[in-house]
């Protein structure tokens, strides 16, 4: 990558000519699929379009955990119970993953945390659909991982050097989440009719909110082309969602539930599944905060954040004074000298 | 059946319920924790409780039916582990008074050649992890602002009540001294809450009634409801697997 460090190529008092050339060197190596790192020149709409989505999906995954931890107290086996908290715990973790790899780009956590606090940031839309049943914690698992590892696999090979190498490890535990998604429903589909039902309607639910998560069709994309010239995004969101559906349908066979969709079929010229379409109506109406839970999970990460508040201040000033005795120490060492 | 047929049972039953519950309680925290990392650190806390309890309820018989399908007062648990979480505080003064607890009772039990020898073994290394988490946050919070240290200090006086349980002499743990036990326990914790600034709560360690209550099946009101939460799904499907 061009190494150029910060103080060299970011000033504003750059010569036209060595912007420019910067700026192609740039462009030449992302093409040539050379990772940009932290202290590398970058164009300025790059380092936000990246902040921008490094934030979002840290974003979704803390809030992600809300409405899996809704069932961690009532999980039906001690099995099922290590598994979940193992799961929801995962979560936390690719926040942390996330947020530190958005640090390198020069935002803190406080600032991405405060802009999902008041809204101006956003996390995934899915997550504003409540979990009704224990069967949705396995089709989230399987549906909803399953959705966010077709997303994110070629994420592994993003232009940006620390967030390929996080989604390596995300994606990693993602697929054990996912397996875990499907065991959960096959344990459901084939033990009572009780529990059968149970995990038909959640992917009744589950499934059309599914395929939203890979965004809008292609042409209706705000950020698709330039992300995909970057080399952040490697294929449009109406291929990845093609690619899901392609694998889902054999796997609800195998799971013995269907899918709701009357118009999926087996299309022999495409090579693909065809499948109906999708309500965007309520796509966008979710987005803009009309989903049955964007109050709740707001609310509850705000009032986590706030509560929590004096602890990270007692954490802070315990630190500033245990940091101030050496410190203190260390500069009558050095006056002596 | 309640299984407390042997004294090997009745004590995997008292410290599998311990962890049990105590996991319970802290998987609460999930996605309200004061920090990402603490949303890790409490739920690996859990995580390493949920595994203990898995393996002495086993010693006492399937361990969804000794976890799902006993009623409260089958249950061998330690009052202090079923209280409710409260605030950050409060729930780091029950993991303090507890891990060091669990902590010195899981070194003598691996000392000796007792059926929880293996078990205390690999639980030690957890629980001196534990330990830490809560001496770590106990020196934060009672050396950290003015309103820490005061949710600190009420939070250690009002479970203080619970700590003398601990040291009631369970049957099936052969070989353990509880005076001991107790003192190493007292030394520790006065070492700990000197260096954060508390002082040791007064008062008595147990309640009216007798200690040893929750060793008993006699508990506290917010477990009912904590056990209707934690046992209601299983109860719906009798026979089910899941």
């Amino acid at each position: 990558m061009v190494a150029v460090t910060p103080e060299s190529g970011q000033d504003s008092g750059l010569g036209a000519d060595l912007g420019a050339q910067l700026a192609a060197a740039f462009d030449a190596a992302v093409a040539a699929d050379e990772r940009v790192e932290p202290r590398d020149w970058m164009p300025e709409e790059y380092r936000a379009s990246l902040v921008r989505q490094m934030a979002q999906h840290a974003h979704s995954e803390i809030i992600g955990m809300q409405p899996e931890a809704n069932w961690i107290t009532r999980a039906p086996s001690l099995r099922r119970k290590a598994i979940l908290m193992a799961k929801v715990q995962d979560e936390a973790g690719h926040g942390l993953y996330l947020y530190s790899a958005a640090e390198t780009l020069g935002t803190s956590r406080d600032e991405l945390l405060d802009k999902l606090h008041s809204g101006r940031q956003k996390y995934s839309s899915i997550f504003n659909y409540p979990t009704l049943t224990w069967a949705d914690v396995g089709a989230i698992g399987w549906l909803v991982d399953g959705a966010a590892i077709t997303n994110q696999v070629p994420l592994c090979r993003c232009s940006y050097g620390p967030y390929a190498r996080a989604m390596v490890r995300i994606c990693k535990e993602e697929s054990f989440h996912q397996r875990q998604g499907f065991e959960l429903l096959l344990a459901l589909s084939k033990g009572t009719p009780e529990q059968h039902a149970m995990a038909q309607d959640a992917v009744d639910r589950w499934w059309w909110p599914s395929l939203m998560m890979f965004g809008p069709p292609d042409d209706e994309s705000a950020h698709s082309a330039q992300s995909m010239a970057w080399r952040i995004k490697r294929h449009s969101n109406d291929e990845l969602r093609q690619r899901f559906v392609d694998i889902a349908v054999p796997q609800a066979e195998t799971l013995g539930l269907t899918l709701p969709d009357p118009d999926l079929k087996w299309n022999e010229e495409r090579g693909h599944y065809d499948f109906g379409p999708i309500d965007w109506a309520e796509f966008w109406d979710v987005l803009k905060g009309n989903g049955p839970c964007n109050e709740q999970r707001l609310s509850q990460r705000r009032r986590a954040h706030e509560e929590g508040a004096w602890v990270r201040e007692a954490a802070a000033a315990y630190a500033r004074k245990h940091a101030a005795a050496p410190a203190a120490a260390a500069r009558n060492e050095e006056a002596r000298v | 059946m309640t299984a407390t047929d042997t004294p090997t049972v009745n004590a995997a039953l008292a410290l599998g319920d311990d962890a049990l519950i105590l996991s319970h309680r802290l998987g609460e925290w999930a996605g309200h924790a004061p920090e990402l990392e603490e949303e890790v650190a409490l739920a690996n806390i859990a995580l390493d409780l949920l595994g203990q309890a898995r393996f002495l309820l086993s010693m006492a018989g399937d361990e969804d039916e000794m976890a799902f399908l006993r009623e409260e007062r089958s249950f061998r648990n330690l009052q202090l582990v079923e209280q409710p979480n409260g605030d950050f505080a409060h729930t780091i003064a029950r993991q303090l008074y507890f891990s060091l607890y669990q902590h010195e009772l899981h070194t003598d039990l691996a000392a000796g050649d007792g059926p929880f020898a293996g078990l205390a073994a690999k639980a030690v290394k957890e629980t001196a992890y534990h330990r830490d988490h809560a001496v770590q946050w106990t020196l934060r919070l009672g050396d950290g602002t003015e309103e820490s240290r005061r949710r600190m200090r009420a939070a250690l006086d009002a479970l203080w009540k619970f700590t003398g349980e601990m040291f009631q002499p369970v049957e099936g743990l052969d070989g353990i001294d509880w005076a001991v036990l107790e003192g190493r326990w007292l030394t520790a914790l006065t070492g700990v809450l000197e260096q954060a600034g508390l002082a040791v709560p007064e008062g008595p360690r147990t309640g009216a009634w007798a200690a040893g209550a929750g060793r008993q099946g006699l508990h506290t009101e917010p477990f009912g409801r904590m056990l209707a939460e934690m046992q209601h799904l299983h109860r719906s499907h009798p026979g089910a697997s899941w």
